[in-house]
């Protein structure tokens, strides 16, 4: 198992090379760039040529490399020069992931706690209502546009009953005390409670609208799963045997059905960040999907490439958590 | 011993949990109120912005959301008159220039302190201006921007600056010295980069520490904690939560703020703002889309529209495409185009049509001139004459950007390009994102014709038609492709250097009617009045052309 894992973290350091490399030479080559984004229609060919100098983005692109990879060696991943100019890019990454995280958390515990019964029941009940519903259900979560979701889901809780925010992370003026950067922990150690609640319900509308998709994959996998595991000869067995339906249910049926759901939730993860994008942009939710998709526009280089490997690695490591999971469950993966 | 081996997780947890509460303290101010003060209005008044702002020295800034935060804590020595583009004292009271107009001496407010308890005096303003003079070659390259383009040159290059030196003469006169009399000075002294600020604080956190490292820019400590002596201070930066939140300066020379704080939320999304305002977590916000003006107002908002101090135009490049090297042949494109039903259809309520280079709210203005009236029929016969018939255009237009001068680029193209196809030009149309290849397109001149505009920086006839033609050797129009480009940049020079605010005037007013009766390097298209949106409980916001609002005289009703 030792070894399974260290030989998985050694690769994905290749693989961060390789990337690194990939996305230096790709956001450079976009048209545009941080000197056009810096100067907006203010720019002349003479202040550009000479900000550009300075910056040293006029160097062949080798050299560009080489100085960024001799700087990243001694832990220096560039400042950011557009979604917040001088600040470290490593630095704004590690100040944005928390709102992230709280905000993909919730959005998988909505997408399991309702995809993984209701996929289980519908399964159980195949052709009816419930079923049918669900179907629907899910479609919809995977056909609608995250931020037209965002746009009902708004209108409906926010505007119209009033009962939960519009955007934001915390209400304005709560003078809340930070100390993780996770709004919702942060609350909880200092006692505050009021913040953390206030925290947790900005966290809701968009965590629904980011959890449709996900959603709607763990519940039609699980569904499928459910279906296909029940009709194996180890069930007919186990109910031939006299065990108890609720034995049977979990053991045999939930515990099989779910190895190819944890895989999937796995690989969701890529869809979240990908989703966050959307989704923090809507919400005003400051977190890394906001700072890429602002990073973007502006072509902020050091802080698009820290976003982009810190992407990346999260993906290798939910993985590979996922796949010590899948052990933990089966444990036929142990002992090969 | 099963149950045991499932509660070890929690009771872990539950402890570290517990661990980690006794080591975070809240550090809340006691007895921290809402908005509970009494009266009938709120105290805190908070307005949705676009975007964050850059640095916290508006010396370093070019940007609008910076500005927007450092003119409630900062002021110049000369302000701007609340809903107009004048100036008018602020920190000086008044200010007198010698006959040959190279030597100004101002006359300071007494009494004036910094935030930080020292006082605002002659050595300060000194200070302020040795110090924005005196920059390294990393600021100089870009976060000096305002500096560069207003004075020209830094303290390295001394000659080339249009700024010679400071005296006090004593505690509350000084004299600026410029190397040439020139229409912008004094009025560049409004410009929120040039605001004072405190040299106590300015010494202490290094202010001009402005170092490249890597590919960008680092920042001394104190462009995040500014010194001024405005009605307001900065209380905190919240980047987590991406508000910025002032305070009342309490000890403000002036009138004292109206509401105690105010704070920015910062909401990038232009839906997401309004759905802010309507459900009452924000007062107001810049820059609706037009499109929601009339939406905004059946909700009870005022949506407050600012006089246009900017200009959208069609720029042309005779080098890339000769057949606009003809006078006639450009005449003819402006003919051609339809702008009264473009004002009308795509551009917001209060735009006029351009009749040129400048909007009438800036000195110089010529009144007299008329706009190139719509005639397909005349655009056709010049086209004849100039043996252009059937000519092809390339012409581009940017996405992925609404600039006030130009909120839907594509739209705005799509009317003028079937404008021109009516007459008879095969129109190429080209798009490029406005970070994505436009910009860098338009300053290699790789297009026939483009979209683009200039929002005015103070009231100024050299800040827009100088910014365009004034530098012969590269500008956007290619006037050094063209015969009249030399004379035309000689006399722009001229009419800046005259002393006589009337004499001045003139001279500009007859530049303006030159440049479209005789030249016509580009095609001046429309004015759009940028607006600002208010809820109905908010008084005391005064719109103003310069998108330079000062928020100490507002109040918000509960």
């Amino acid at each position: 198992m030792l070894r399974f894992i260290v030989r998985r973290l050694l690769q994905m350091v290749g693989v961060v090379i390789v990337l690194s490399l990939l996305v230096f030479i790709w956001l450079r080559s976009l048209p545009g760039g941080t000197v056009s984004a810096m100067l907006g229609d203010r720019a002349t060919p003479e202040s550009t040529a000479r900000l550009t100098k300075q910056l040293g983005l006029d160097q062949p692109l080798w050299v560009q490399y080489g100085r960024f990879v001799k700087r990243v060696l001694s832990g220096d991943f560039g400042l950011s020069t557009g979604v917040l100019p001088g600040r470290d890019a490593l630095d704004l990454f590690l100040s944005r992931m928390p709102a992230t995280i709280e905000l993909s958390i919730l959005a998988l515990i909505i997408a399991v706690a309702a995809g993984i019964p209701l996929g289980y029941l519908a399964a159980r009940r195949r052709a009816s209502t419930l079923d049918n519903l669900s179907i629907v259900g899910s479609l919809v979560g995977v056909a609608v546009p995250v931020f037209f979701l965002a746009f009902v889901l708004k209108y409906i809780f926010a505007i119209q009953l009033g009962v939960l925010p519009v955007s934001g992370r915390q209400s304005t003026g709560l003078d809340a005390t930070r100390v993780t950067g996770f709004f919702v922990l942060d609350g909880i150690l200092t006692r505050e409670w009021d913040a953390s609640w206030d925290a947790f319900k900005h966290l809701i509308l968009p965590a629904l609208a980011l959890s449709s998709i996900p959603f709607a994959v763990i519940f039609r996998i699980t569904r499928a799963s459910v279906l296909e595991v029940m009709d194996e000869d180890y069930v007919r067995t186990a109910e031939s045997k006299g065990l108890a339906t609720s034995t049977i249910r979990s053991r045999h049926i939930l515990r099989n059905a779910l190895l190819p759901v944890i895989t999937t939730i796995g690989l969701q993860t890529g869809g979240l960040l990908v989703g966050a994008v959307l989704t923090e942009r809507v919400f005003s939710l400051g977190g890394v999907g906001d700072a890429l998709a602002t990073a973007f526009t502006l072509r902020d280089y050091a802080v698009l490439q820290v976003l982009i490997l810190a992407a990346a690695v999260t993906f290798v490591l939910v993985n590979l958590v996922v796949d010590i999971l899948y052990a933990v469950i089966d444990p036929r993966v142990r002992t090969r | 011993m099963k149950y045991t081996r499932k509660a070890t997780p929690v009771v872990l947890a539950a402890a570290v949990a517990l661990t980690l509460t006794a080591c975070a303290q809240s550090e809340r101010a006691s007895g921290q109120g809402g908005a509970s003060s009494g009266g009938d209005t709120k105290d805190t008044f908070t307005f949705g912005a676009a975007g964050a702002p850059e640095v916290f020295d508006p010396f370093y800034a070019t940007d609008g959301e910076t500005f927007r935060v450092t003119r409630q804590i900062m002021e110049g020595l000369v302000g701007i008159k609340a809903g107009t583009a004048e100036v008018e004292p602020e920190l000086a009271e008044k200010w007198e220039p010698s006959a040959d107009g190279k030597e100004w001496t101002f006359t300071l407010r007494k009494g004036v302190k910094f935030t930080d308890g020292t006082p605002f005096n002659a050595d300060a303003v000194c200070y302020n201006f040795e110090r924005m003079f005196d920059q390294n070659e990393a600021a100089a390259a870009g976060p000096a921007e305002y500096w560069s383009t207003t004075m020209g040159a830094f303290k390295s290059k001394a000659k080339d600056s249009l700024y010679q030196g400071c005296e006090a003469k004593d505690e509350s006169t000084v004299v600026l010295k410029v190397a040439r009399a020139t229409s912008k000075f004094p009025t560049m002294l409004s410009l929120d980069s040039f605001s004072m600020q405190s040299p106590k604080a300015m010494k202490e956190g290094d202010a001009n520490n402005v170092k490249t490292q890597g590919e960008g820019f680092a920042y001394p400590k104190y462009s995040f904690n500014p010194v001024a002596t405005g009605p307001y201070k900065l209380e905190k930066y919240d980047e987590a939560n991406k508000t910025v939140t002032l305070v009342r300066n309490d000890d403000y020379w002036g009138e004292k703020a109206k509401t105690k704080k105010i704070v920015f939320k910062i909401i990038p999304d232009e839906s997401t703002r309004r759905q802010e305002l309507k459900a009452g977590s924000i007062d107001a916000y810049d820059l609706p889309n037009p499109v929601d003006w009339n939406g905004l107002k059946s909700d009870g908002n005022k949506v407050m529209v600012r006089p246009a101090f900017n200009i959208l135009y069609m720029g042309l490049n005779p080098q890339k495409n000769p057949k606009l090297k003809d006078l006639k042949v450009r005449q003819a494109l402006l003919y051609a185009l339809n702008r009264d039903q473009l004002v009308k259809t795509q551009l917001p309520d209060g735009a006029t049509v351009a009749t040129q280079f400048m909007p009438e709210t800036v000195s110089g203005y010529n009144k007299e001139l008329k706009a190139y009236p719509y005639d397909p029929e005349k655009a056709k016969s010049l086209l004849k004459e100039a043996g252009a018939e059937g000519m092809s255009l390339t012409f581009a237009y940017p996405s992925e950007v609404s600039r006030p001068y130009m909120p839907n680029p594509q739209k705005i193209h799509d009317a003028l390009r079937s404008d021109l196809e009516k007459v008879g030009i095969k129109v190429n149309v080209v798009t490029k994102p406005w970070n994505g290849g436009y910009l860098d397109g338009v300053d290699n001149g790789q297009f026939d014709a483009w979209l683009l505009g200039w929002t005015g920086d103070y009231d100024s006839a050299d800040n827009f038609v100088g910014t365009f033609f004034g530098n012969y050797d590269v500008n956007d129009f290619h006037t050094k492709a063209t015969s009249y480009g030399k004379q035309l940049a000689d006399d722009l020079a001229k009419a800046d250097s005259i002393v006589d605010k009337g004499q001045r005037d003139a001279a500009y007013e007859k530049l303006n009617q030159q440049i479209m009766e005789e030249y016509l390097p580009g095609l001046p298209i429309s004015h759009s009045p940028p607006a600002l949106v208010v809820s109905p409980k908010v008084q005391g916001v005064v719109p103003s052309p310069l998108t330079a609002e000062e928020f100490s005289g507002v109040t918000v009703g509960k």
